[in-house]
Formats: structure tokens, C-alpha cells, sequence
């Protein structure tokens, strides 16, 4: 790999790290967080940024831990972390069961959560679980913390919230103990991007569906909500029946593209089927 | 496994051992090309053209030049009168037209990503730094992509001074060559017979990307009195011929050397552009360079694969027997020609008749030029292209006459009583057992089990539908026979080398002229010549790869390095045993007449007496006491030219799964029996298989080369060019029957692309067999979830379709209902 030349700066806390991007002035900035996207793009020489900062050996992004009410997740805590960690497993198990899908085994133990939220990719398999379950962004700057709600967070393609010399610094995930859960993916070849994903969370109360959750990868530019899945699915019968009546609004309020793996009209069909499939899984 | 062979006393030969070479090549710690750090060494860096078609109207390579660690900048107008063309080894026709084909662009682009200018710098990455600060005017022309478009009056040209689009055309009759009759008869009697049927189908094979997994990489040294070039490359011999002609270099003034080659599936068969241009730029800079492409450029620039457009015409009694094919393609060539692009589809030609005895035949290939990389041979080359056409009509015709397409099979292909047979293309298949390889695969799939839950997929209207897909292959590889090569008007024969070198230690070095790149040459060859010699396997060591060490050979391609490279090998050995034999009687004080050779032991005849093969390489060796008249040396080489192609076949059957919701093709099923005659190493024969059906696979299910309307290749990073990986496979079943070549000592056949070549029809067999009850006759490669939908959206379901009796009663198609679909007999014939 070749890309072209880059000053590189590997700071040790966040707060040092947010001193170096303050500090790199008029110079474009790129932070490295696993650099499963940036890295590509850097070998390809699509972006040629004066300085990389690395991520990597800030001990205190890493891990997960219990915050009460919520499970707060370090932003360079990596995929297969995320698969792998009993909290998030108790508590967030459709992070766990996306993160288990994204990419290859080599991709898991490079890629970061946070990394890939920050990207905003809109076929990344991270952003829809992370919006459906209500997911809270920890932004560090020079000025402080601030907290962005999941609705916030996902702004265009490839955009987000966090603003010039900020950081994503951690992820709150409410606690959704009990929930069943599923993602559902659909590519090409194993891995690949998702040509449409459908993250489902559901809570049963005796064989009624009382809270469900449904969040769509690749459906337009930014990770978009199912609201009128989750509101048709609330009341329901757990029943294939009634999920996959209520699965037939998938589509409603996206915006899907057509490219070369999938054409608009396929993918709003996709999101249904999906999110039928998903949703059915995810009640057990 | 049994350790010895009673019969031959062979203790090697069928033994699956690991491959010995596979520690240093899993690891990366050996000498692959970008490995290769020599002292002083430049880097190069291409700039290549974004532009498919155009006039470069300028170059400015003031800034590149001026970049830090750059020692040059070339374009093609500094090079062009030096770089002469590069050359293409098969004129298929005497008219054929073949373009200059400059390794760096002068003037005229002709494809995306063709090299306009070389840069040379300290290091690798000040060299692409450079690249980026040439600065390249265009003037757009018009690009020509599509092959039907290519060949119409009025259409631009991809070559001007040509004055075609047409490359060649070429055609083989089987009326006029007198190997069977007129087809256009035979399908006019068809026409005109009520019992009669004729179909028509076009199929499309697909642009691939051969996708090896090492980059190609060469690394070039001019001080010294001779040139050596390390490469990534299949061919280390051929290339060293077509440089010194290219070039105008002597050749004894030239070593080309094959490292460790991390594969090459055909993609490195060639001399290529870069090759040159990083020979002529350590020439000028009296240093060694090096350069290493990347892998965008190589799915870029490195020649792809299949790109035909298949019409074939099939006539056919309705009782089910072929009665004439008639085959006319167009082929992509790109926009120049490799060392072998223009008899890609010609290799093809004699395999559309496959297994089958059709009387009469016709093929005719027209090759087109467009704006695109160049095709050349990848995996099969030709062949899976021509086993596709006649698998997916064969299935096509079962349909049409409602029977089963296995019993179809069965009534046209030759019996295992006629071998040998001569086929309506003049070849002659000299062995083969298509009812055995059939009967196991039948059994191992559980064939009439799945047709049943086919049936009941069906009649409910699962949205999971089944569908089973056949191939009866065969191939024709091992290329071979020189005369045969040289009557096709191809540019060299196809004999292979070897010799044998015994060291006073008792170890033996063999050099062949097959050198691999990932096939296990080391292990397999060493298996062979431990029997042939009675030594133990680790004291054989393989050389290749090096034009200095083996100084003759014809490479690795075609399935060829075991049928004709390995026999050269036990040629050899056996003149080492001749040679010997009069040194071993000296020292046992006998006749030569009376020494016998067994398993490594020169024996005197009815005697306890003996000496082993190291004892005499050792006496030899010192050379005190050997026989008066004879030099003093055991060693021996020899040059082996078959009479005759090699054979394999086999009987694949793919069951796929179609979640009819989503379209998605799931494979569940998939075994295959090969005949690949006797098998030297298990092991790697299985893994062969298994390499080639995922190539085969994916041909069918996810790869394909795009190019948008400018010409530019969409699919030039793997994030777009969706090559499997293990993850996407199936579970394999595979098995062997064993019908020895009877064209070799060995009784071998080739394997290395019968995966290939038999899977992607099993499988688009399997896939439109499950789409039947929505009418679907075709569907196009690869078939992705998406193409699969549609294909089915707004189609009436009906749930009969393949469950009827056959028009003449002969074949049971219907399932369940208690007739066998298939007879499993040995003998062959009609139920």
C-alpha cells in the first residue's frame, strides 16, 4: 500500500488527541479508528489528508462498562468485541448479532464500533442497530462533552454530528434486557456490504408484541428507522401473520439508491421481506 | 491407501501426502518476486490511462520529474523505438489481423488502463508519488464495448489502420473436414421432420477476472554479463523466447526465473507490458528494478476471461438423440492480443460436441476487438465455455422432449465399450468411463431423493424451491501433442522437459520445465520419481522455475504439467536406470544382461547380489571403477511429446435451493465423481476439484467485469468484483472413478481445471431447473439474487412443469412415481 504522504500522530489519551487535531490548524485531518474505511480509501489515494491520527493506543476508548440504566460502549471497542462482550450480550444483544455479521474475521478484529458509526457509511452494518435501539453519542471537543441522540447522529452520507476538531469518544446504549433480537443481512457475498439490513429488537409479553424496535441499513443515505413497522408490530399477535403484514411498511419513508447490486425497486421489496424475517427471529 | 502397490511395487504413487512445499508458501517465507531485494534496486510506477479510447495530446512530465527520489520519466514516445510489440503466438487464420501492441501507449489509448508513461525512483512509494504529478491530455474518441455493436458496418474502430472490428473468424465443419456430416442438412431435416426438434439459445459467458492471489511483480537485474528477470509468471520459458525476439536480445543473453508464484489460473501467461517496460528501464538505468502492481491495476490491466456470446442451434429426434449442433460465438478479445487471446475460443471448438456422439457439427467463432483490457486464457480457457453451451442444452432439450435430462445424457454420450472413439471434431478420446462416474455421482447425491422433495417443493408452492442441475463433462488438456498444436497454426508445440541429476550423496535433483505456482509440482513429481527410482521421497528435490537451471520447457498451463511434464520425468528416469545398469553390473562383476532394478536395488538375476541406485551414483561419482566405453555418469534428460491430448471427465450434480422471496440462490447440494485416469496424489487432485469448482461457482453465482459506457472498469477493486470466499461455499462432496489414460505410461489425465470447466453449468442447470415452474428457459450469468427476482416477477407458477411422461413413453420423467429417472446401467443405452 501507497498512499500518498501523511504526517501520522498516535496521542495516548483523548484529551491529547484533541490537543493534536486543534493543533494541526489549517491542515486537513483524518482519524484513524481501525482504518477498515480509511485505510482503502488512502491505498486507492481517494483522500490525501496531511495528518492521521491513530486511535489506537487510547487504553480508556476501548471496553464496555455498565452505566446504570444504559451500557456505555468506548467507541475504539472493536467488532469482534462487540460480539463478544457478556454486558453487551445481556443488554444490547442486536449490537452483538450485527457485529458478528460486518465483513470478514480480519475486519472484526481491525474495525472499531465507534469507527463505524463515525463513518456513517450507509451500507455499514453497525449505524441501523445502533439508531433502532435509541443509542447515545458521547462527542468530546475542546469545549467539553456534548451527547447527541441516536435521531441526531446520522446527518447525510458519510456525515454526522461530530464536528470539526470532535471526537466520538463513547456510545450509550439503553438497556434492552430480555429484548429478542436479529439482524438480518442481505449481501452478495459473504463479505461484502449490505446490499439492505434489517436490525430488529422486540419485547414479547404473552405472545404479544409490546415494544419493538426496527432499524434499516442501506435504505437511503442515513441508517433510517422502520416507525411505521414498529407502531403496525406493537399489539400484534408473535404470530409469522401478523410480522409479516406489519413488515409490508418496511419501505415507507425510505429512500433507497440503485447501483450496480441492487436497483430501488428491489431493495424497498428486500425491506420487507427482511424485515418480516428479522422481526420473526427476533421474537424467537 | 495401501502403502505398496503389489503389482508395481510403487510406494508413492497414490499416496496423499501434504505438499511438502506448502510450510514456505503459507508462510510468505520464501522468494516471492516483491520479496526480491537486490542492492541499488529502482522501483517503477505506471501512469495509465483513465481514457478508453483516445489520442494522448500531450504529456507533461516536467513536475513527476522534478519529484523527490525520481531518477526518470518515460512515455511511450521515449520508448517506442526500442520497445518493439508485444507478441501474440496464435495466428488462427492466415488473415487473421493483429495490431501492434506497444508495452507503453504512443500516442493512441485503446483500453482503460493501458500505460502511457514509466516512472523510476528510489523508492516505491517516491515512484507513485511521481506517477500522480503527470499531467495527460486527452482527446476522447468514440469506445466501442459491445461485440454486436463492434462488427456492424459504420461502427467505429478500436484499430483504424485495421479497417475491422473483426479480429479473425474461424471455422470448423465437420461436412468439409470429413469427421461427420452437414449440419446445416442435418438441422433442415430436423425442421422438416414432425419427429424432429430444433433449438435455438444464446447464451452469455461473462467477463472474469482470473483473480490470482499474488500480484504480479517482476524484478529486473542488467549488470552482469547476461539479464535476469525474476517474474510472477506461469511461463518463465516462453517468456524468455518472446523477450529476446521482442527486444532484439539473444537469448542465451537473457535468465528468466520463476520464483514462488502465488497463482495464475492462465492470468500469467504472457510477456507482459509491464515485463518489458521494466526490462528496457533497468537497462537505461544499469541497475536492477523493480515493479509491483497493484491490485486494482491488475484487475485493471492484467487480461481477463471468457467473454463470448454463444448462439448455438441444436437438432434433435424427439426420442432424444443429438442429431447435429451448430455453434457460432462471438469473442471479446479487448483491444489486443495476448500470447494465446485469438485461440482462446479455438480451444473450445472441439469440446462442444463433449461426451456426446453428434454426427454433424459446426463451429464458427468470430473475434471481435473493443475497448477493453484484453482477454486471454483463465482456468479452462475455451473449454468450460463450450461445456456451459452443451450442458445448459442438453438440460434445455431434456426439457423441451419432458425427459430426464440424465437419461438424455445417457442415450447420446459414447458407451465405455467404444472406446476409443473418435469424436466429430477428428480427436480421438481414448478412454473413458461416463456410465461409472455417473452411476457414483446418482448414488453419492441421492439423486432420486431430491427429484422427490423437488416434486413436493413444487406442488405446495414452497418458497424454497429446488432445482438440480447436471454436467457431464469432459476436456481435452494436456497441451500436447506438437504436431497437433502446430496444425491449429499455434505458435509453438507442447512437448515438456525434464532431467534427472543424481548426487554422489545418493539424492537426485530433477529439473522440469513445468514450473508451478501453487499446483504441488514439488510433492507430486517427487511421489513419481521416488517410485520410479526406488528412493525415498524426501531425498527428491524439484528444481523449476529458472531458464538457467532447466534450460528447456514449455511451462505450466492447460492441465499439462503432470500428463507431459511428469511423464518427460519418468523418461528420464528410466534412461537413468539404462545408464546405470552397466555401471552396477561392472561393480557386481555380472552381465548387464542379467541385472534386474527394483525398488532402488540393481540386482544380479537369480542372485543375492545387488548394489542400490546411491551406491552406484556414488561409485559413478568417484569414478574409479566403472565399465571401459561409457562416460562416467548416471545423469539423463529427456523430451516428451504425447501422441495424444489428455481425457478427463466427470459427472457433477448441484442441488440449489432459490428463496423465492429474495431470489437468493443457495447452493445445498454438490457432489461431483471426476475420472482423472490413476492419481498420483489424492490430496492434491481433491483439492484441484475443489479450486476449481469455487472458480466454476463463481463464474455462475457472483463474478463478473463490468465497464460503464466510457469503457471505465466498475469492478476494479474486490469491494466490486465480488469474488467468493470459503464463507460462500458449499460443502463438497467428491469422489474419484478410475479409468486409466491409455495415452500414457502413467495412466494419468489432467485435473487442474475440471472443476472449472464442470461446474458452472451444474450449477445454472441447477437454478433454472428450480425457476422452470415460473417458465423461465435461461437466465444470465451471474445469476444474482436480483436477476433471480425478476426473473420470476409476474410469471403464472405452475407446479406441473417437469412432472410429465416422456412423448414416447421411453423415459419416466415424473418423480415418485416408482420408475427409476436414471438406469444406473453400466452397460449405458436406452431404459
Amino acid at each position: 500500500m501507497i498512499p500518498a504522504a501523511f504526517d501520522y500522530e498516535s496521542p495516548a489519551s483523548i484529551d491529547e488527541a484533541l490537543q493534536v487535531i486543534a493543533g494541526a490548524g489549517d491542515r486537513e485531518v483524518k482519524v484513524l479508528a481501525g482504518g477498515q474505511s480509511l485505510i482503502p480509501v488512502l491505498r486507492l489515494r481517494m483522500n490525501a489528508p496531511d495528518l492521521v491520527v491513530d486511535l489506537g493506543r487510547i487504553a480508556e476508548l476501548r471496553g464496555v462498562r455498565d452505566d446504570g440504566d444504559a451500557i456505555a460502549i468506548g467507541a475504539m471497542t472493536t467488532h469482534d468485541d462487540v460480539t463478544r462482550e457478556p454486558l453487551i450480550r445481556q443488554h444490547a444483544l442486536l449490537l452483538s448479532l450485527a457485529a458478528q455479521t460486518v465483513a470478514d474475521p480480519q475486519v472484526r478484529h481491525r474495525g472499531t464500533f465507534g469507527g463505524s458509526l463515525a463513518h456513517a457509511d450507509p451500507a455499514a452494518d453497525m449505524p441501523a442497530p445502533a439508531l433502532a435501539l435509541g443509542a447515545e453519542f458521547v462527542i468530546a471537543g475542546p469545549s467539553g462533552r456534548r451527547t447527541v441522540g441516536a435521531s441526531d447522529f446520522f446527518t447525510d452520507l458519510f456525515t454526522t454530528a461530530i464536528g470539526e476538531g470532535e471526537l466520538l469518544v463513547e456510545v450509550r446504549v439503553p438497556k434492552h434486557t430480555g429484548w429478542g433480537a436479529h439482524y438480518e443481512k442481505f449481501n452478495h457475498v459473504a463479505h461484502t456490504w449490505s446490499i439492505v439490513g434489517v436490525a430488529a429488537a422486540v419485547r414479547v409479553e404473552g405472545g404479544t408484541i409490546a415494544e419493538a424496535k426496527v432499524g434499516l441499513t442501506n435504505m437511503g443515505l442515513v441508517p433510517i428507522r422502520a416507525t411505521a413497522v414498529e407502531q403496525a408490530l406493537v399489539g400484534q399477535p408473535a404470530t409469522a401473520d401478523a410480522i409479516r403484514a406489519a413488515a409490508q411498511n418496511a419501505d415507507q419513508g425510505t429512500n433507497p439508491m440503485s447501483d450496480a447490486s441492487a436497483d430501488e425497486h428491489y431493495r424497498r421489496h428486500l425491506a420487507k421481506v427482511l424485515t418480516g424475517r428479522a422481526v420473526l427471529a427476533a421474537v424467537g | 491407501m495401501t502403502a505398496v502397490d503389489e503389482t508395481t511395487g510403487a510406494k508413492e504413487f497414490g499416496q496423499s501426502r501434504r505438499r511438502k512445499e506448502d510450510a514456505r508458501l503459507i508462510t510468505g517465507r520464501t522468494k516471492w518476486t516483491d520479496n526480491i531485494v537486490l542492492p541499488g534496486m529502482a522501483h517503477l510506477a505506471m501512469v495509465r490511462s483513465p481514457v478508453a479510447s483516445g489520442t494522448i495530446a500531450s504529456i507533461d512530465v516536467a513536475d513527476a520529474k522534478a519529484s523527490p527520489g525520481v531518477l526518470g520519466v518515460w512515455t511511450g514516445a521515449d520508448l517506442d523505438a526500442e520497445q518493439g510489440d508485444l507478441p501474440c503466438a496464435w495466428a488462427i487464420t492466415p488473415d487473421m489481423k493483429h495490431p501492434r501492441r506497444p508495452a507503453v501507449a504512443a500516442g493512441r489509448v485503446k483500453f482503460a488502463g493501458e500505460i502511457v508513461a514509466v516512472i523510476a525512483a528510489r523508492s516505491a512509494a517516491e515512484a507513485r508519488d511521481a506517477a500522480d504529478k503527470v499531467l495527460v491530455d486527452y482527446d476522447d474518441l468514440p469506445v466501442v464495448l459491445d461485440m454486436n455493436e463492434a462488427i456492424k458496418e459504420g461502427t467505429p474502430l478500436v484499430h483504424e489502420e485495421l479497417g475491422t472490428n473483426v479480429n479473425a473468424v474461424w471455422v470448423f465443419n465437420s461436412g468439409e473436414a470429413g469427421t461427420g456430416g452437414n449440419v446445416d442438412e442435418a438441422i433442415e431435416a430436423a425442421r422438416a421432420d414432425a419427429d424432429s426438434i430444433v433449438l435455438e439459445r444464446t447464451f452469455r459467458q461473462q467477463r472474469l477476472v482470473p483473480a490470482f492471489m499474488e500480484p504480479r511483480s517482476t524484478v529486473v537485474d542488467p549488470t552482469g554479463e547476461q539479464l535476469t528477470v525474476w517474474s510472477a509468471t506461469q511461463v518463465p520459458h516462453i517468456a524468455r523466447f518472446l523477450l529476446a525476439v521482442v527486444l532484439g536480445i539473444s537469448e542465451s543473453k537473457v535468465r528468466f526465473i520463476a520464483p514462488d508464484v502465488g497463482g495464475g489460473f492462465g492470468g500469467k501467461i504472457h510477456l507482459s507490458p509491464e515485463e518489458v517496460a521494466t526490462v528496457l528501464i533497468a537497462r537505461k538505468l544499469g541497475k536492477p528494478v523493480k515493479y509491483t502492481e497493484t491490485r486494482s491495476e491488475s484487475i485493471q490491466s492484467a487480461h481477463h476471461g471468457r467473454d463470448q456470446i454463444q448462439r448455438i442451434t441444436m437438432a434433435a429426434k424427439k426420442d432424444g438423440t443429438v442429431t447435429g449442433l451448430k455453434v457460432d460465438l462471438l469473442a471479446d478479445m479487448g483491444a489486443y492480443l495476448g500470447l494465446v487471446t485469438p485461440g482462446v475460443p479455438v480451444l473450445g471448438a472441439f469440446m462442444f460436441n463433449a461426451i456426446y456422439k453428434i454426427p454433424a457439427y459446426e463451429f464458427k467463432c468470430t473475434n471481435v476487438f473493443t475497448n477493453k483490457v484484453l482477454t486471454d486464457a483463465y482456468r479452462g480457457a475455451g473449454r468450460p465455455e463450450a461445456t456451459y453451451a452443451i450442458e445448459r442444452m442438453m438440460d434445455t432439450l431434456a426439457n423441451e422432449l419432458g425427459v430426464d435430462p440424465l437419461a438424455l445424457r445417457e442415450k447420446n454420450w459414447i458407451k465405455h465399450e467404444e472406446f476409443p472413439f473418435t469424436t466429430v471434431c477428428g480427436l480421438t478420446y481414448d478412454s473413458g468411463n461416463y456410465e461409472a462416474a455417473t452411476s457414483r455421482a446418482v448414488e453419492l447425491f441421492d439423486y432420486e431423493g431430491l427429484r422427490r422433495e423437488q416434486a413436493e417443493r413444487r406442488a405446495r408452492k414452497d418458497p424454497i424451491q429446488l432445482g438440480i442441475g447436471i454436467s457431464t463433462f469432459t476436456e481435452m488438456c494436456g497441451l500436447a501433442p506438437s504436431r497437433v498444436l502446430g496444425s491449429l497454426n499455434y505458435g509453438a508445440g507442447g512437448w515438456e522437459y525434464s532431467a534427472i541429476r543424481m548426487l554422489p550423496t545418493g539424492k537426485v535433483e530433477v529439473l522440469t520445465g513445468a514450473s508451478a505456482h501453487g499446483q504441488g509440482h514439488e510433492t507430486a513429481f517427487s511421489q513419481i520419481v521416488a517410485d520410479q527410482l526406488g528412493v525415498p521421497f524426501e531425498d527428491v528435490e524439484i528444481l523449476h522455475g529458472d531458464t538457467q537451471i532447466t534450460h528447456k520447457g514449455l511451462d505450466t498451463y492447460g492441465s499439462r504439467s503432470l500428463v507431459v511434464g511428469g511423464i518427460a520425468i519418468v523418461k528420464a528416469a528410466e534412461k537413468v536406470i539404462e545408464k546405470a545398469k552397466p555401471i552396477a553390473a561392472h561393480l557386481l562383476e555380472a552381465n548387464v544382461a542379467d541385472i534386474e532394478f527394483d525398488s532402488g536395488k540393481f540386482s544380479v538375476a537369480g542372485t543375492d547380489k545387488g548394489v542400490t541406485i546411491q551406491e552406484v551414483a556414488l561409485a559413478t561419482f568417484a569414478a574409479h571403477n566403472y565399465p571401459e566405453g561409457i562416460e562416467p555418469s548416471i545423469d539423463a534428460d529427456a523430451t516428451f511429446d504425447p501422441e495424444n491430448f489428455s481425457y478427463p471427465h466427470g459427472t457433477h450434480l448441484c442441488a440449489t435451493e432459490i428463496d423465492t422471496e429474495t431470489g437468493k440462490v443457495t447452493i445445498r447440494k454438490y457432489v461431483c465423481v471426476d475420472d482423472i485416469g490413476t492419481v498420483v496424489n489424492p490430496l492434491i487432485a481433491e483439492g484441484q476439484v475443489h479450486g476449481g469448482l469455487a472458480q466454476g461457482i463463481a463464474q455462475a453465482l457472483w463474478e463478473e467485469a463490468r465497464h460503464d459506457e466510457s469503457g471505465t472498469l466498475t469492478t476494479a477493486t474486490f469491494v466490486d468484483y465480488t469474488l467468493p470466499t470459503a464463507a460462500d461455499m458449499p460443502f463438497f462432496t467428491t469422489d474419484m472413478t478410475e479409468t486409466a489414460s491409455t495415452s500414457n505410461p502413467l495412466g494419468v489425465k489432467g485435473v487442474g481445471e475440471a472443476g472449472t470447466i464442470a461446474s458452472t453449468p451444474a450449477v445454472i442447470n441447477a437454478v433454472v431447473d428450480a425457476l422452470r415452474p415460473w417458465g423461465v428457459d435461461d437466465i444470465q450469468m451471474p445469476t444474482t439474487a436480483q436477476r433471480v427476482w425478476k426473473a420470476i416477477q409476474g410469471k403464472e407458477f405452475d407446479a406441473s412443469v417437469g412432472a410429465k411422461d416422456t412423448r414416447d413413453g421411453s423415459h419416466e420423467a415424473a418423480p415418485g412415481n416408482g420408475a427409476p429417472l436414471w438406469s444406473g446401467n453400466e452397460s449405458g443405452g436406452a431404459q
